[in-house]
């Protein structure tokens, strides 16, 4: 039996369709790969085999019944959920002790997106507390190990996702991005990982961190696979106020186009002594193989970058102090009693959330409070509005922007779990995109020599222009091979 | 290509050389209590730390030149006010509702007494 991980989700679909392929046994190749692999990685949190051969048993009858199937381009398709986005009758700890026999009771749009597609949902993935991280390690439920050396971390906070998807455990999964949390775990494993523009797909059913930040986006083993997910997941939904009535473009369809042409900008700020040596020749390599196929490439300015990373920590901090308000005992998850409401608040939230949530949650409360709002806040949403003008202004000379996806490649399991600043440090260079609500992607680039771990480069597009961002990743990928190595 | 010496800074330095935030002006008890969090001891000397730092890296937001015109942004997208018809739809059953909730009772959620 071939790799199942090798075989793109168009040409897996079109096997299913035509007979070729059975449901069943694709699903029962990756239990098989998620029983080998997975208790070492831990990748996954939460596994219900039950449910995964009740979905394919209902997906071939769907097949038998002779029913159109066109519609359906995920059909049969095993798909991970990083464990924020609800999937009804199943769980959602989003990785917190606050969460942990939280079951939901309904479906987020884009699950219903996907099981309308055919899709095989398989598996929850781990992720950092509420999403809340750089490398999967606030996990309640315990660490995530890179697939391609097991000292290592495989980023975060979809961390999960991102190594489910590298060590071929399914064909794709969903995951998150506040900050950066799908393109830094797929640049850490060695996969694609796609944020899209803000408003671009529904975030009903994510469970919110900070609501002008998040994005749910695929983490898969190729662009193409990308384009697939993101033509499902897409569009306009009356339940999210924030998701945006755009029309949803034929991305995979798209994909193949020459790029000659094509402006691609390099922001003098992310090329910098600070980079990793071998970061830095991966992402000049990428570089010149733009220029092979003949795009043009230019420097170009964003001077605001370095306070980004400031920007980001007020505003995501305020958004999350507000949004996990929720969580007091009441009306679901962890509950510790007190002799008054106030009590029950205080010790429920002191013994169901972990330190980064609490320290998180202190700063935005702070930022937010009386006597403070202006000088934190309301600043830090000026500052952002500088951050948007750079790159407005740099996509007047480009039509988009090419970055490393991360300085370096993953770092060792607790290497900075005991200071914050610098795990946050991480963020760098994928923090802007949701500032500015771009869309952005992370695909493989090269590895470093010693020990061997993926690198990532990071393109970045206007929002709402998918369709080249895409385009330009998939001719780089096309031209490239660092797409097929897999590291078990 | 030129440098930003700021951004060197940000990806290679240890975050002891920050100035430590003026600690007596950030009250840890005070924030903690406005967001019902209950903390250790450890906690509170812990977090308390870990928080000023972070409070003063982010304080060189105050060295940004800000023009007079320059309009806060809560949102990425120039959205405002959306709407929908003030139409009853369906939504969570009652059921629903309370399927995870820690302490119920009569279809009601139960909580500790709060008017004596």
């Amino acid at each position: 039996m071939s790799e199942p991980s090798s075989h793109s989700i168009r040409s897996q679909t079109a096997r299913i369709q035509s007979g070729e392929q059975s449901v069943h046994s694709l699903l029962d190749s990756f239990l098989e790969r998620i029983e080998t692999h997975n208790p070492r990685i831990h990748a996954l949190t939460h596994l219900d085999q039950e449910d995964a051969r009740k979905q394919a048993l209902q997906i071939e009858k769907t097949i038998q019944s002779g029913q159109a199937l066109h519609n359906k381009p995920l059909l049969g398709i095993p798909i991970a959920i990083k464990d924020n986005i609800a999937q009804q009758g199943h769980p959602l700890s989003c990785a917190s002790n606050m969460l942990k026999n939280f079951v939901s009771p309904y479906d987020a749009t884009v699950i219903a997106a996907l099981k309308e597609a055919g899709a095989l949902l398989v598996g929850r993935a781990n992720l950092d507390e509420f999403a809340m991280g750089s490398s999967t390690e606030t996990s309640s439920l315990g660490l995530t190990r890179n697939p391609w050396n097991e000292a290592f971390i495989p980023g975060g906070s979809s961390g999960g996702s991102a190594a489910a998807v590298s060590a071929g455990l399914c064909a794709a999964a969903l995951g998150s991005d506040t900050g950066g949390s799908i393109r830094q775990p797929a640049s850490f494993c060695g996969c694609v990982g796609l944020k899209p523009s803000y408003g671009r797909v529904s975030r009903y059913g994510l469970t919110a961190f900070a609501s002008s930040l998040d994005q749910i986006g695929p983490l898969t083993r190729s662009v193409e696979d990308a384009a697939v997910m993101l033509e499902t997941i897409a569009g306009y939904d009356p339940k999210d106020s924030t998701s945006v009535q755009a029309p949803v473009g034929h991305y995979s369809s798209a994909l193949g186009k020459e790029i000659k042409g094509l402006r691609i900008g390099l922001p003098k700020e992310y090329f910098v002594d600070g980079l990793a040596e071998e970061t830095r020749s991966a992402v000049d390599q990428a570089i010149q193989q733009f220029e092979n196929l003949g795009a043009e490439i230019q420097e170009v300015s964003l001077p605001h970058t370095e306070f980004a990373i400031a920007t980001y920590y007020v505003i995501c901090t305020a958004e999350a102090s507000a949004n996990l308000a929720r969580f007091d005992g009441i009306r679901y998850g962890h509950r510790e009693e007190g002799k008054d409401p106030a009590e029950l608040y205080a010790n429920t939230r002191g013994s169901g959330f972990g330190a980064e949530v609490k320290r998180r949650i202190i700063l935005g409360t702070y930022v937010l409070s009386s006597g403070y709002y202006d000088a934190y806040y309301l600043r830090a949403q000026k500052v952002r509005t500088l951050i948007r003008k750079d790159f407005e202004q740099a996509f007047k000379q480009v039509d988009l922007l090419l970055t490393p996806t991360v300085p370096s490649t993953a770092f060792k399991i607790g290497e900075k779990a005991a200071d914050p600043l610098q795990m946050y440090l991480t963020d760098i260079f994928t923090i802007s995109a949701n500032l500015v609500g771009n869309c952005g992607i992370s695909l493989p680039c090269g590895f470093s020599s010693d020990p061997k771990l993926p690198i990532g480069l990071q393109l970045m597009g206007k929002p709402f222009e998918e369709e080249t961002l895409l385009q330009a990743a998939h001719a780089y990928e096309q031209a490239t091979s660092w797409h097929h190595e897999m590291p078990v | 290509m030129d440098q930003t010496p700021a951004l060197v800074l940000l990806i290679s330095r240890p975050s002891d050389n920050l100035v430590g935030m003026s600690e007596e002006t950030f009250d840890i008890h005070y924030v903690a209590k406005l967001a019902r969090l209950n903390l250790t001891e450890e906690e509170f000397k812990t977090m308390g730390t870990q928080v000023a730092q972070i409070l003063s890296y982010v304080e060189q937001l105050q060295s940004v030149e800000l023009g007079d015109d320059v309009v806060p942004t809560a949102h990425p997208i120039p959205m405002t006010n959306v709407t929908r018809p003030d139409a009853v739809k369906p939504s969570l059953s009652q059921q629903e509702a309370l399927c995870n909730a820690p302490a119920q009772g009569n279809g009601l959620f139960m909580v500790p007494k709060i008017v004596e």
